[in-house]
């Protein structure tokens, strides 16, 4: 109901807890004009704005300031119209009169209410921990907050030995910090290994190695029963009766969630505060928990990444963002260094299941220990300790539950697999990553950092992958690997262009419906007002050509440089002819045109190709209409998004261990198909037999001849900037059969493939099972319209090559025009 | 590309009608512009891909921008360029471009 100056009445909302938890609830609630919806006032302990409790051993170990860990500083909330009263811890909850008590005496009123009240140090009943007055005895610290890191660092520097009551990841942390500040320090730990929780036997003895090389003492199996020392801490005593000298004590022995606030205002409270999928407490409307003091579905989390999430889910729900939104709990994994190890760990650390596969490997020399857990071909479980390479990789497949490939060994190594797949977390900042324009891994982390988190925004910031593109997919997983996971939903990555919304079968469905015949007529018709974006035109004169045939208005000024000379353009601005000579195999005839032309025109270099043909380089422009009529061959398209080429081996024509004709069927494959646009460039070959002699397992389509004279068909090769094996479709009876699976398979790449896709990536997004059954099993009925497309495509070829007596444009050739 | 008085410089003829006038040669690895594909007020090197602005010559990011110089049709259909004063037309590189042998 509106206020008294007319303004709508905003809700109320209170937020117990400042930490980090609790901050970041109001940060995504206001991030999502929250602060317009509701008046908001947090209220908390400790006498700061919010900082990162993690980074606090940073700060023990002198490596980070006090002053440059804090994420929300105190004039944050005021910039964002949140009340912060800092410093004032709360005393009371009032459910039914909807009232918060604070120590300063005031009350505060809600509608809303969110308990992030988080946990404090676990304090063991030892005997002497307090001191009569029942703090802890001097020189005994808890390590929860700033306050405690400022005292320990104060009574750090007389001290000379300090026990870590602990082993688990925070006193291993603290007990480096304190080796860094000169003191002998020896952690006590109760349970068999370091780590108990996140570890296993194996490599928590690695990790133990590590930290004795420190220079560390550790001691296991042991509980502390008394702490020594009247005034101050001299020592403790353990339960054989053992006694360890030391004048510093910090104990890291677990931390409990803070419910005593909840539990005296009667809200359900089990270990934490009791929440659902809303994060609503059970049983209350309008009052929730977050964070390390929330109990959901049994769970407590202690983790930064779960807390977060629940921040989010309840910032879409408050706000009405997303009013349905549930956290369905965090599977939990990890990546840290302690004490200089790299550890990474997800799921289960030891099987649980009679059934579950474990696959380990250990190198106690080296500091390395790597596990897997598999249930039902899925990853329950990892542990990496020393080398993270395969971390990205199992982080996935735990995060998305994707089944594991049958050799399990891969899922620790890699072995001969696409060197892309290798971490790009081990990469050092300064490899280059994108060759065209310089751009390193360094530079690309940077951009994410400073907030952009698509690949498209880095590509389009740092330029990177907007060269000659073959990078992209190594600037795509840099980019994931920035950002930890974290990367936006970019609707734009399933657009044809990102310039128009749409997919490339919707856009090509729009183009027939409204019989749109020019690139220039589609921008117009779609692109929503954004333009004609200059690197979306080559991409969409390929889709016409593909709809339309010959049959559209060819605006030559949408066609890249390559196409509208029909040669491929050098660094020096001249350019690559060459010729046609299908399956790789020439006569003497066309040699003799070659090495004519070559002469008459002074051609600096002759050069074989990797496609089996000639390639006559340092052609200038203006001789080009010149050069393909004294060669009198047509076009070979080796510089455009088109079928290429077609490799063959010799087969049966001469080779005494062909199996089949390769030659033949390379040759009718390339007659066929040459020329025909596509969306990347497709590149085949025939082997005539397994020896596989032209690499037609490494093509975007490949042949290989097997016993009975049949044909084994590959698809989704590649061996360029990227490698990967095909995928077999199919075997093939005769080499009609091989002639027509190829049409048609190539027929749906064109139609479904985004531009610039090479099969590489389309066969891996689409699926090989998916492609088999509506290319080979005609699943859904498409294949006599796909034979029929692929065969209207190839009778309105015409070789491009002829436009040297018919140019399409007045100065199509010419370089430069006017005078001196 | 058009040569006047001894200067070289890319000249674009826009499909909406108009015309616009640039330096040659990319400040990336000296590409040749008027190869280059053009559209939305932008114009793209064919070398790789760098973007400027047809009418600042900026790319919008730290890179080296190109040198652009106010072009118009005349009725008749000449085309009139404005050149600097001392009638030599600036080409921008890239502080590291080595040019080429």
């Amino acid at each position: 109901m509106p206020g008294p100056n007319g303004a709508a009445h905003r809700r109320r909302l209170v937020v117990i807890g400042n930490g980090m938890t609790g901050a970041r609830t109001v940060e995504e609630i206001v991030d999502r004009g929250g602060a317009e919806q509701f008046e908001i006032t947090v209220l908390g302990d400790e006498p700061y704005g919010n900082y990162n409790r993690i980074s606090l051993p940073n700060v023990l170990a002198a490596s980070e300031d006090p002053e440059g860990i804090f994420l929300n500083p105190l004039d944050w909330y005021a910039e964002n119209g949140v009340t912060l009263h800092a410093g004032v811890p709360v005393t009371g909850i009032d459910r039914f009169a909807r009232v918060v008590f604070d120590a300063g005496g005031a009350v505060h009123q809600f509608d809303v209410l969110i308990i992030a009240t988080g946990s404090s140090a676990y304090i063991p009943p030892i005997d002497g921990v307090r001191d009569a007055q029942g703090e802890l005895k001097p020189g005994v610290f808890a390590f929860r907050s700033l306050r405690d890191c400022e005292q320990m660092i104060a009574w750090a520097e007389e001290a000379e030995h300090a026990a870590v009551i602990g082993g688990g990841l925070l006193g291993l942390e603290t007990a480096r910090g304190l080796l860094g500040r000169g003191l002998e320090v020896d952690v006590v730990h109760r349970a068999d290994r370091v780590m108990n929780v996140q570890l296993d036997t194996e490599p928590a003895r690695i990790l133990e190695q590590a930290l004795q090389e420190l220079g560390l003492r550790v001691h296991l199996d042991h509980s502390t029963t008394a702490l020594l020392g009247e005034q101050r801490v001299r020592g403790l005593r353990f339960d054989d009766g053992a006694e360890l000298a030391c004048d510093m004590v910090v104990i890291s022995a677990g931390i409990r969630p803070n419910v005593e606030l909840a539990a005296r205002a009667g809200l359900m409270v089990e270990r934490g505060i009791v929440v659902g999928d809303t994060l609503e407490v059970e049983d209350e409307d309008g009052i929730y928990a977050v964070g390390e003091c929330a109990q959901h579905r049994g769970e407590l989390y202690g983790l930064v990444a779960p807390l977060w999430e629940q921040a989010t889910v309840l910032a879409e729900r408050l706000t009405g963002r997303n009013p349905d939104a549930d956290y369905h709990g965090s599977k939990l994994a990890t990546k840290l260094k302690v004490s200089g190890v790299e550890l990474a760990t997800m799921g289960q650390i030891a099987p649980e299941h009679p059934d579950d596969e474990v696959v380990r490997f250990c190198e106690p020399r080296r500091g390395v220990y790597k596990s897997v857990i598999v249930r039902d071909g899925k990853l329950v479980g990892a542990t990496l300790l020393g080398d993270l390479s395969k971390v990205s990789f199992l982080m996935q497949a735990f995060d998305r539950g994707t089944v594991l490939p049958e050799e399990r060994v891969s899922l620790l190594f890699d072995l001969g697999g696409p060197p892309a797949a290798v971490s790009v977390a081990e990469l050092a900042d300064d490899t280059q990553v994108c060759n065209c324009n310089g751009v390193s891994k360094g530079a690309i982390r940077t951009c994410v950092e400073s907030g952009v988190r698509t690949a498209r925004g880095v590509m389009e910031k740092t330029r990177a992958g907007t060269g000659c593109g073959s990078c992209k997919g190594q600037v795509a997983e840099v980019v994931e690997w920035a950002a930890g996971g974290a990367l936006e939903y970019d609707p734009a990555a399933d657009y044809y262009v990102p310039s128009i919304p749409m997919t490339k079968p919707a856009l090509m469905e729009a183009v027939r419906e409204r019989d749109i015949r020019s690139v220039s007529d589609l921008v117009a018709a779609f692109a929503d007002g954004a333009g004609e974006d200059p690197r979306a035109k080559p991409a969409l004169a390929s889709l016409m050509r593909m709809v339309w045939g010959a049959d559209y208005d060819d605006e030559r000024d949408a066609r890249f440089i390559n196409d509208r000379v029909h040669a491929n353009i050098q660094h020096d601005g001249t350019f690559s002819v060459i010729p046609r000579i299908s399956g790789g195999v020439t006569n003497s005839d066309q040699l003799r045109k070659l090495a004519d032309v070559a002469d008459r025109f002074e051609v600096p270099m002759i050069k074989i190709t990797g496609g089996q043909r000639i390639d006559l380089l340092g052609v200038k422009k203006e001789d080009l209409p010149e050069v393909w009529r004294e060669l009198g061959m047509p076009s070979g398209h080796a510089y455009a998004k088109t079928f290429r080429t077609v490799k063959t081996c010799v087969g049966t024509d001469f080779c005494r261990f062909g199996l089949g004709d390769s030659t033949t069927l390379g040759i009718r494959i390339e007659e066929r198909f040459k020329g025909l646009e596509s969306p990347a460039k497709l590149k085949l070959a025939v082997a005539g037999c397994p020896r596989n002699c032209s690499e037609a397992m490494v093509k975007d389509v490949g042949f290989v001849a097997v016993e009975g004279a049949r044909w084994e068909m590959y698809i989704g090769g590649a061996a360029g900037a990227h490698v990967r094996k095909g995928d077999v479709l199919c075997t093939l009876d005769t080499a009609d059969e091989a002639v027509l699976m190829a049409g048609r398979f190539m027929q749906y790449y064109r139609e479904h493939a985004k531009w610039l896709e090479r099969t590489y990536r389309f066969v891996e997004r689409i699926g090989v099972e998916e492609i088999r059954a509506v290319v080979v099993e005609d699943r859904d009925g498409k294949a006599a319209r796909l034979d029929a497309a692929i065969q209207a495509s190839i009778d309105a070829y015409v070789d491009p090559w002829l436009e040297a007596d018919r140019p399409a444009t007045p100065s199509q050739f010419a370089s430069v025009v006017g005078s001196t | 590309m058009l040569r006047v008085d001894g200067a070289l410089l890319a000249v674009f003829h826009l499909r909406g009608g108009g015309v616009r006038a640039t330096q040659p040669w990319c400040p990336h690895r000296g590409g040749p512009l008027a190869d280059g594909l053009v559209g939305d007020g932008r114009l793209v090197c064919p070398l790789h891909n760098r973007t400027f602005s047809l009418d600042t010559g900026e790319t919008g990011s730290e890179a080296t921008g190109i040198a652009t110089f106010p072009a118009r049709v005349e009725g008749d259909g000449t085309i009139v360029i404005a050149l600097p004063p001392d009638g030599a037309a600036p080409c921008h590189a890239d502080p590291q471009l080595v040019p080429v042998p």
